[in-house]
């Protein structure tokens, strides 16, 4: 009997990583592909966190130089963290296998935005695959290795928040891969992007995608249901569920390798059909596509481009139904944990009634009540360098109420930029840095970082040290507090802070009691 | 013929919510059902609204059940019913802390356990062993006589 097993698309991924022998996974952990490398490594893979998606994407980069078959793993927003590499790999492509895994959150689950990160393949120009299940998790995975090192590309690997986490069924294979072979070739007029280069590169980059694009109308990843000459369906990853759901009668067109279209394919299945719909999440990218190149589909309102889509929005989106749509009962929102470090700090600031530029973090939470502390948040790192604008432009009585407010994984991010920035082009007034250094990854499930003494796999890493590192930086003034068991000092310290010119970093040092619970498990 | 069963469980971070679907995907599993469990996961260790859908049948495509077709609603908290109840079918199934004996418990971490028994008594295509043994499977010895004995509370 062929082994099955209920895998949710994270742990399939991992195991068709392992299965093809992937050499190396790095990522940043990310709401919802976090568990990808954690998984990869329980199964023995060689899998690390790097200290944000940048550099993730680079030293995948470096293996796949090497011929190796690596994994970059992030969530969306870190793809634009990563673009810069990502934008000009695409151009020299790799002789070794390189996959990236974006994992897009449609429905802002746990994210900042819902970015449809299907527009990084066009833009950047390389081939897409989106799985649709656990089962083509582990399949595509295997097949954007097979993709990657055949036109020698780096392959995006798009999945949604629903194909992360849902639960279904896999058949995992069971023959022996072949391991990649290791023998670095120096290529400077392939690696090296210099203007020269650079042009040909771009040249044959747009070759190589007229070639998938042919090698995807052949069929390997479209599935074609003829059931109806009334109305035909074409999906994209979990959509395409939906839509099976929503019309069992209708007529399906699915896609996996979704960049580059297999545009004669849908042509002729439109043509198959009195009237043919797009069922896609998110952006309205393969209907305009269609439309672009004369095929006659029907896309959905704009109002389906907000959140996730369902089983019901997919029934409404085909019956044309643009009434507004009952809005969900809320639920109980999210709480900083009873005895979180981070709550004490921002009784602190909210009681000096301090401007707070925010970070990314369990502690975002603190612009909710009861602290409604966080006056802004944009992005990973952004808190540092956006209150030293703040600084730099107001007024000095309100400039000096401006704190910056960052996590200790955020901080070894793209946060120590600002500190860079910080003493580089000092404010008039100073600036007070607070890092919460709650000594993990919290908000993403417990990972380690650069300054936990940790590797992913759990074993004992070099630990680097904020204070060490901010000091030789050249800040004025580093502190290293309790705000739980010193808060009083801690009041004391922010204000004194506050009240000079210095430029001064604070750093609440206080174990996070999940991460506690992780470490004591081990 | 109804083709797909379609099951919620619902609470708060921390109640063991995933747990108790977790048990319930793996014992579908076991009797070769096509299954699929659909949860979001992100910040549910700060005790914010949490459920789990799980549908089963011969072929299931979506992991997400159409809003108003839940057959079977578990709310481990009571003021998350009100959150998901729209969620039900007409005539489908409300499971609710009301219902149960949770002050017989020796052990209130278990109540997630007698929540699967209540369940339990509905889902007559399984067979209690089968229950029992993936409950065993899935927890730590230490805690295997406390979650039996609430999962034979639950199922009366
Ligand atoms: C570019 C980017 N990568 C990843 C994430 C996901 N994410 C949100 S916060 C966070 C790290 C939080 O860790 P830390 O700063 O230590 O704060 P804590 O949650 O521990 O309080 C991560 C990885 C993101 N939002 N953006
Ligand atoms: S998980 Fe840790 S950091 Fe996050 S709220 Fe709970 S105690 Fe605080």
């Amino acid at each position: 009997m062929t082994k099955k097993l209920l895998l949710s698309g994270n742990e399939a991924v991992a195991m068709a990583a392992q299965y093809c022998k992937v050499n190396l996974g790095v990522g940043y952990p990310g709401t919802p592909s976090s568990e990808i490398l954690d998984e990869f490594s329980k199964l023995g893979g060689k899998a690390e966190w790097a200290p944000n998606e940048k550099t993730a994407l680079e030293v995948a980069i470096g293996g796949a130089f090497a011929k190796g078959r690596t994994l970059a793993t992030m969530k969306h927003v870190g793809v634009n963290v990563a673009a810069d590499p990502l934008f000009t790999i695409a151009y020299s492509g790799v002789p070794g296998g390189l996959v990236l895994i974006s994992a897009d959150d449609p429905g802002l689950a746990s994210s900042q935005n819902e970015q449809d990160n299907r527009r990084y393949a066009i833009s950047a120009g390389v081939p897409m695959f989106e799985p649709a299940s656990s089962q083509e998790c582990y399949d595509f995975l295997i097949k954007a290795f097979e993709l990657s090192e055949k036109f020698k590309t780096l392959v995006l690997f798009r999945m949604t928040t629903r194909v992360c986490h849902s639960k279904t069924l896999v058949v995992p294979r069971e023959d022996d891969y072949p391991a990649a072979v290791i023998n670095y070739e120096k290529d400077a007029k392939s690696n090296v992007m210099i203007p020269a280069y650079a042009r040909i590169a771009h040249r044959k980059m747009r070759n190589r995608l007229a070639e998938i694009a042919e090698l995807n109308e052949a069929g390997e990843f479209i599935v074609e249901k003829m059931r109806s000459s009334e109305i035909g369906i074409i999906a994209t990853g979990i959509s395409y569920m939906h839509a099976e759901d929503a019309a069992p009668e209708a007529s399906i067109l699915k896609l996996g390798l979704t960049y580059p279209l297999p545009l004669e394919r849908i042509r002729n299945f439109a043509s198959k059909v009195k009237k043919c719909y797009v069922i896609e999440e998110g952006d309205p990218i393969v209907t305009e596509t269609c439309l672009a190149n004369g095929i006659q589909v029907v896309g959905k309102n704009e109002i389906y481009r907000y959140g996730e889509l369902n089983v019901n929005r997919v029934r409404r989106i085909l019956s044309g139904d643009v009434t507004p749509e009952a809005a969900p009962v809320p639920g109980k929102p999210p709480q900083l944990c009873v005895g979180c470090p981070h709550r004490k700090s921002y009784e602190g600031m909210k009681a000096l009634d301090l401007i707070v530029a925010g970070d990314i973090g369990c502690y975002t939470l603190g612009v909710l009540p009861p602290y409604e502390a966080v006056h802004t948040c944009v992005c990973m790192g952004a808190s540092i360098t956006t209150g030293l604008g703040m600084r730099h432009v107001m007024a000095e009585e309100q400039a000096r109420k401006v704190v910056s407010v960052i996590g200790d994984s955020t901080f070894w991010h793209t946060g120590i930029n600002g500190i860079v920035e910080m003493v580089y082009n000092r404010p008039a007034t100073g600036h007070v840095v607070i890092i919460l250094d709650n000594s993990i990854t919290a908000m993403t499930g417990m990972q380690e970082h650069a300054g936990t003494g940790f590797h992913l796999d759990n074993s004992p890493s070099k630990k680097l040290v904020i204070e060490d590192v901010v000091k030789a930086m050249g800040v004025d003034n580093v502190d290293i507090i309790d705000s739980t068991a010193e808060y009083d000092a801690y009041c004391e310290l922010l204000k004194k802070r506050l009240a000079s010119n210095d430029l001064s970093v604070i750093i609440v040092r206080r174990p996070c009691i999940l991460g506690m619970v992780k470490r004591k498990g081990k | 013929m109804k083709k797909v069963t379609n099951i919620i469980f619902a609470g708060l971070g921390g109640q063991g919510v995933l747990k108790a679907s977790d048990i319930l995907a793996e014992i579908l599993f076991t009797l070769d059902y096509d299954v699929k469990k659909s949860e979001v996961h992100g910040m549910s260790q700060r005790g914010g609204s949490v459920s789990s859908e799980i549908r089963f049948g011969a072929e299931v495509f979506s992991p997400m059940i159409p809003h108003g077709e839940t057959d079977y609603l578990v709310v481990l908290e009571p003021t998350q019913v009100e959150v998901n109840i729209s969620k039900l079918r007409e005539g489908g199934i409300l499971i609710t802390p009301a219902d149960l004996p949770l002050d017989k418990l020796s052990n209130p971490k278990a109540a997630n356990t007698m929540f699967l028994g209540a369940l339990s008594k509905h889902l007559t295509e399984i067979p209690e062993e089968r229950f029992i043994e993936v409950i065993k499977r899935f927890l730590p010895e230490k805690v295997h006589e406390v979650n039996i004995e609430a999962f034979k509370l639950g199922r009366g």
